[in-house]
């Protein structure tokens, strides 16, 4: 397998009147070509702003402290505005969380669509039309050359997420970051456009990263997944592996977390207790210890080391560690 | 409680968005995003509401809570029309009706901290001020999962699961009876999700609050509703009792929104059927004479083409707008 994105050590700050947040701490993953990644894991926990980093698409306040971002054989990190813009919606497409704030609302919808296929594919205005005109099919938008004309303001929160998706679509990228893609739409639609994903990626053997939090959608998409916690990656496996086998009690409590699918009479969901860490003054050692029911005396003293539990499956978590007690799971899924 | 007393009645509901055209700003058509809805909300339940992307979800939400102006059709509430009261006699509504909005970024004013925009909601009804507020709105932080600090910093210093968060608590700041929630978990992560379900079924049980609650997570939209009802292009095509429409959906929209829902289990993922529409999707600018759905729909009969089909109680409550019944 060729690798096409190498993100190591990745740390990734704010800085606000209440102080430094530290919103991703020490990242480090790769992904290879053709391959299907996804992102789930707390909300605050950093997913997007390690993608934001990735494209350099930080707020004037947010800064990359550290790492290196090796895609296609460059590191992001080290290139410059000008570099970056040839390679954001070209060799990188992007579905952004927000669509309201990353369309621009005083273009049209026809306008944004083409001018990526003029400024970087050469295209006439006349090809750029039409290709755009199919990408609106593609993403399920009915009489796609009048919706052209049109402002996104005049388009429901759902069309407005198909407009960014045939955007981030538009010029078959290497490499699509799709953060929430699909949450403002009905599980119909979101069928089609993941199945227009998954077509890409064997077209073009493009790569995919996809941040969600349906955990449904990963389990369709993804063959891998990362899941993060407060700034850190805590455990990342096949998908298999995560929704099987997984190793960290903090994917155990998001496993939990699903509603029974054949509950007959309203049973109470199981959500983790306590709050998230606090970015500024993040915990010593592990980040979910506060909140973890087999927390131990080291999880809050020492620096929480990775552990290999299998092939390609790693987990922070000292329940991993030779000595610790063996706890059983309460995961799998209920009705493995 | 009695979950079978009607709160709100919704009959023949109305609402269409003029598109115009020209110096003179002429009406050339009409988007009819709510196009004659009847239903009922009963006091102390949670009505699912489901349906494409467009279909008139949140217009209906919006228009039943008077955030829209009705093209026509009456909303009564506890009794009363409200439909065509003017905002002065809409006053005392106004608290006991809150929304929980489907959009974390745009829904929350940029200038203001946190403390502020969940105080602004007490401030206008003049519910409490000095320490009581002040408590209030810590309370109403630790509810919703955020903690007492944050309300000093503002709106865009939060990922947007924790936005949301704040909306929640805005809406839940004057103590209403009846909430509108557009997609209020869309955006948090399953464990949080978790949190809001119970802490807005808590909520519910503790108040006696009543829910309209739209959301594309359909194993979500089962859980949380007491009945739910289905909508495809700006009608409501079928309605009953939750655990009934996943057992036993009647129209072939809701077979096929129903396949579709992805299932949190990889072999299962890969192993399943989906019923894939085919056809165009209508648009509500124009939408076909008959049943709206013909175009796509694997049953279609010539009837379907000439006549709407009526929306009409199958028995025991379950509604249903379709020629194969
Ligand atoms: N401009 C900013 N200023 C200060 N803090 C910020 C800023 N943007 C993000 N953060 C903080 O960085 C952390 C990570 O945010 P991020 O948006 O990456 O979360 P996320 O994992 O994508 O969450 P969600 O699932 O809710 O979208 C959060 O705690 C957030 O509060
Ligand atoms: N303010 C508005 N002006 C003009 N048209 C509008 C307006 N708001 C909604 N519409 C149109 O009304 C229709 C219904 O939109 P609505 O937002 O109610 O859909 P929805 O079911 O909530 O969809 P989603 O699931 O995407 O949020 C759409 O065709 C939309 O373009
Ligand atoms: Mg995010
Ligand atoms: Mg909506």
């Amino acid at each position: 397998m060729e690798k096409l994105l190498e993100i190591k050590n990745l740390e990734t700050s704010f800085y606000t009147h209440a102080g430094e947040v530290k919103a991703v701490r020490g990242v480090s993953f790769h992904l290879d070509k053709g391959e299907a990644l996804g992102i789930v894991g707390e909300s605050g926990s950093g997913k997007s702003i390690t993608m934001m980093s990735l494209m350099r698409l930080l707020s004037d306040n947010g800064k990359i402290k550290k790492g290196e971002l090796i895609f296609d054989g460059r590191d992001l990190a080290k290139l410059s505005e000008e570099e970056m813009q040839n390679i954001r919606g070209n060799e990188i497409g992007m579905i952004f969380q927000d669509p309201m704030t990353s369309l621009n609302p005083v273009l049209t919808i026809g306008d944004q669509l083409t001018e990526p296929l003029i400024k970087h594919r050469k295209m006439t205005k006349q090809q750029a039309f039409e290709r755009a005109v199919k990408m609106m099919t593609l993403v399920g938008i009915p009489s796609p050359e009048s919706r052209m004309k049109q402002y996104p303001h005049e388009f429901s929160g759902g069309m407005r997420q198909r407009v960014m998706i045939a955007m981030s679509l538009v010029c078959e990228p290497k490499l699509i970051i799709a953060d929430e893609p699909t949450t403002a739409l009905d599980v119909t639609i979101q069928a089609q456009i993941l199945e227009l994903m998954k077509d890409l990626k064997e077209k073009i053997n493009a790569s995919i990263i996809l941040i969600t939090h349906d955990l449904g959608v990963v389990a369709d998409v993804c063959n891998r997944i990362n899941v993060m916690y407060g700034g850190m990656i805590v455990e990342t496996g096949s998908t298999k592996d995560i929704f099987y086998n997984p190793k960290h009690p903090y994917t155990w409590g998001l496993l939990k977390s699903i509603p029974n699918p054949n509950e007959e009479e309203r049973e109470r969901l199981i959500p983790i207790d306590g709050q998230p860490p606090d970015l500024i003054k993040p915990p010593v050692g592990c980040p979910f210890a506060p909140r973890c029911e087999y927390a131990m005396k080291i999880c809050m003293t020492e620096n929480l080391p990775v552990f290999e539990v299998g092939e390609n499956h790693k987990a922070a978590c000292w329940l991993n560690h030779q000595d610790a007690p063996k706890v059983e799971p309460p995961v799998g899924r209920r009705n493995l | 409680m009695d979950k079978n007393k009607a709160l709100i009645e919704i009959k023949n509901l109305k609402k269409y968005f003029p598109i115009k055209k020209g110096l003179l700003k002429k009406t050339v058509a009409n988007v009819k995003a709510v196009d004659d809805v009847s239903f009922t909300i009963n006091k102390g339940e949670t009505l699912g509401l489901v349906g494409e992307s467009g279909c008139g979800k949140t217009t209906t939400g919006r228009t039943i809570i008077k955030l829209y102006q009705p093209t026509s059709g009456q909303i009564i509430y506890g009794g009363k029309d409200i439909a065509k009261l003017s905002e002065k006699e809409m006053a005392p509504y106004r608290r006991k009706m809150q929304m929980i909005f489907q959009d974390p970024y745009a829904s929350l004013d940029a200038r203001m901290t946190v403390g502020d925009i969940i105080g602004e909601a007490i401030d206008i009804h003049k519910l409490m001020t000095g320490k009581e507020r002040t408590e209030r709105i810590q309370y109403l932080l630790d509810r919703v999962g955020l903690n007492s600090e944050h309300a000093n910093r503002y709106p865009h210093e939060f990922s947007g699961g924790q936005r949301q968060r704040i909306g929640i608590a805005r809406a839940l700041a004057v103590q209403p009876e009846f909430i509108v929630c557009d997609e209020p978990i869309s955006a948090l992560d399953v464990s949080i999700q978790a949190q809001v379900i119970n802490m807005l079924e808590d909520l519910q049980n503790d108040m006696g609050l009543t829910y309209l609650f739209v959301a594309h997570d359909l194993s979500m939209v089962k859980h949380i509703s007491n009945r739910i009802g289905v909508m495809y292009l700006g009608k409501m095509v079928e309605l009953c009792e939750s655990n009934e429409l996943y057992k036993k959906p009647l129209h072939p929209y809701t077979q096929a929104l129903l396949s579709a829902i992805p299932v949190p289990d990889p072999e299962q993922a890969a192993a399943r059927q989906r019923i894939v529409l085919e056809g165009e999707i209508p648009s509500p600018i124009d939408p076909p004479p008959g049943c709206r759905f013909k175009g796509r729909c694997r049953y279609a009969k010539p009837i379907c083409s000439q006549q709407e089909p009526v929306f009409k109680d199958l028995g025991g409550g379950h509604f249903v707008a379709c020629h194969l019944y």
